[in-house]
């Protein structure tokens, strides 16, 4: 299965969901983060109450090519717990703001998973073979009476049920004292970075006790404070190179070759603004939530409350490529500021040729653009559609006048139910949506 | 009369902003609701607040009353120890009910 064209060609059918059906959710079943690792055989979700489940693909059955690879709990772990600073008198949230796979070196697997203020290295392993015959032990564990030991054996590995092991390898404290809200790795596999609202460190896989501060943008005088960042990520393969956003709307690129603290950008992307057009909501709307570079490494991605943009790394002075979320919002703002909605953190990702992007949207929307043939669709991720393999119909809006048949309304729509966190399998077109407390995974229509 | 002439007049420059800019309409209705909101258009308020997420006790004297107040109703076994204990117990750290811990495992791994 190739990467795919566009989202449109493609037609979505529905391949599982996860999670309670009640109405009633509780507030750690929140989903908060959702990453396929590099080969896309594993898919991770990290939630409120600071818990990390792992999915794995079942290896497809060739004999039935109807049956398409199913993803099946592979790991479940508490990554991290609510804490206190009774310094600061900080409540710290066991929410898992974000996780990134590390790229596979042998047999088990890695995964860094943050919360506010603490990143964890987790290792993942797999246990399918165990000791037996040990001479001063029973098989159940208790020790035997070595009087009535009277002979020696060797013992010896058999087989036993698959166990999958996650253990904390690494502990990364007190890096930050802003609320962290991005890891990246970088392609060197050595380094990664976490971003705070003022300042993103550069941290050794294999060091936990000091990190290189690369960016501090926090004045000398708090009252000064007009922005912060608000993501950041490495180049896919340039190991000097990475990019924040921020509050204002702006991105930096900055080359840790140029000097050790770069708080001075090599470039600065930032669309001008129509000063007639400014209200009192441009700049939250503005501000970027989500930042990624395309797998090839030539564009960059953003996301803010209205709409997604397509940069090229080359040209700073505006966007190759704009496209609208949600539009129909831009005349609910005064209710959505009241409902803190327009605060909402959406995130946005690239499918793996780089050719269609997606991102959420409230009422369980989400949005599939196309950049090959400039065509757009919005899906949802509902309980309505869930029998096996149904083809998702795509949804309209209707923003004002005569509402069509099949349209809904924007005041019909529910601001509760958010699609923040979605990811695209890095080779193939498998989805995986997350609603409040539901993941949805679908895949390509196969015929 | 001419109190009729006004308020057209007024509608019809609200209904050029809606027409000039949907997010100029919306702005006019909440300064109409919030007439004291900052001039500084979102601006160092916002960005503060943000950045004070977390903070939920003026000092660790606050968290400590605070969690006195579900002490109390542990008081009765404490004083059934009373022998052990001369005047006050002054609580510790450790002495604090933890917050709750996921100890729940997580619905998407059913």
């Amino acid at each position: 299965m190739g990467a795919g064209g566009g989202g449109n060609d493609v037609q979505w059918c529905f391949s599982q969901v996860k999670g309670a059906i009640d109405d009633d959710v509780a507030e750690a079943d929140i989903i908060s983060t959702v990453e396929f690792n590099h080969s896309g055989e594993l898919l991770a979700t990290g939630d409120k109450g600071g818990r990390v489940v792992i999915f794995q693909q079942e290896t497809e059955n060739k004999s039935q090519p109807q049956c398409r690879s199913e993803y099946n709990v592979y790991s479940t772990f508490q990554s991290h717990e609510p804490e206190f600073d009774y310094l600061k008198s900080l409540e710290i949230e066991e929410k898992i703001n974000k996780i990134r796979w590390l790229p596979q070196k042998n047999a088990a697997q890695f995964l860094l998973s943050t919360n506010d203020k603490t990143i964890k290295l987790w290792k993942i392993s797999e246990r399918d073979k165990r000791p037996e015959g040990y001479n001063l032990k029973e098989e159940d564990g208790r020790y035997r009476d070595a009087a009535t030991i009277t002979t020696l054996r060797v013992p010896v590995f058999r087989p036993m049920d698959l166990m999958v092991e996650a253990s904390p390898r690494r502990v990364f404290v007190n890096g930050h004292t802003y609320h962290i809200n991005s890891i990246s790795v970088n392609s060197d596999n050595e380094t990664y970075l976490s971003a705070d609202d003022l300042r993103i460190n550069l941290w050794h896989l294999e060091i936990t006790d000091r990190s290189f501060n690369v960016v501090d943008i926090k004045p000398a005088n708090m009252e000064e404070l007009t922005e912060v960042i608000t993501a950041a990520e490495f180049h896919p393969h340039q190991c000097n190179t990475f990019v924040y956003s921020s509050s204002k709307g702006t991105i930096r690129l900055c080359d840790m070759r140029a000097s050790a603290l770069c708080d001075k950008h090599s470039k600065l992307f930032e669309e001008p603004e129509d000063p007639s057009n400014r209200s009192f909501f441009s700049e939250i709307i503005s501000s970027i939530s989500d930042v990624k570079f395309s797998h090839n490494g030539r564009y960059m991605m953003t996301r803010d409350y209205l709409s997604v943009k397509i940069w090229d790394l080359n040209m700073e002075n505006r966007p190759v490529e704009t496209y609208q979320v949600h539009e129909y919002l831009r005349s609910k703002l005064c209710s959505l500021y009241e409902n803190d909605c327009i605060f909402d953190k959406f995130e946005c990702c690239w499918n793996g040729n780089d050719s269609v992007v997606m991102t959420g949207s409230y009422n369980n929307f989400f949005r599939m653009l196309d950049r090959s043939q400039r065509r757009d669709v919005t899906l949802e991720a509902s309980r309505e559609s869930c029998k096996a393999r149904q083809v998702l119909k795509p949804r309209r809006v209707c923003a004002g006048g005569k509402r069509k048949k099949d349209e809904i309304s924007v005041d019909s729509l529910d601001f509760n139910k958010k699609i923040l966190h979605t990811a695209w399998h890095p080779q193939e077109n498998i989805i995986a949506v997350a609603t409040t407390n539901n993941l949805y995974i679908f895949q390509e229509k196969v015929n | 009369m001419s109190g009729e002439v006004q308020a057209s007049t007024e509608e019809q420059q609200e209904m050029q902003d809606t027409v000039v800019s949907p997010e100029k309409a919306e702005e006019v209705k909440l300064k109409a609701r919030y007439p004291h909101l900052g001039t500084r258009p979102g601006g160092s308020d916002l960005l503060r607040k943000r950045l004070q997420k977390g903070q939920k006790y003026f000092d660790s004297g606050d968290y400590n009353m605070a969690k006195a107040k579900m002490k109390n109703k542990q008081l009765p076994t404490a004083a059934a120890e009373k022998t052990e204990i001369t005047g006050d117990h002054i609580p510790t750290p450790q002495d604090l009910p933890q917050r709750k811990q996921s100890l729940v495992a997580s619905k998407l791994a059913f």
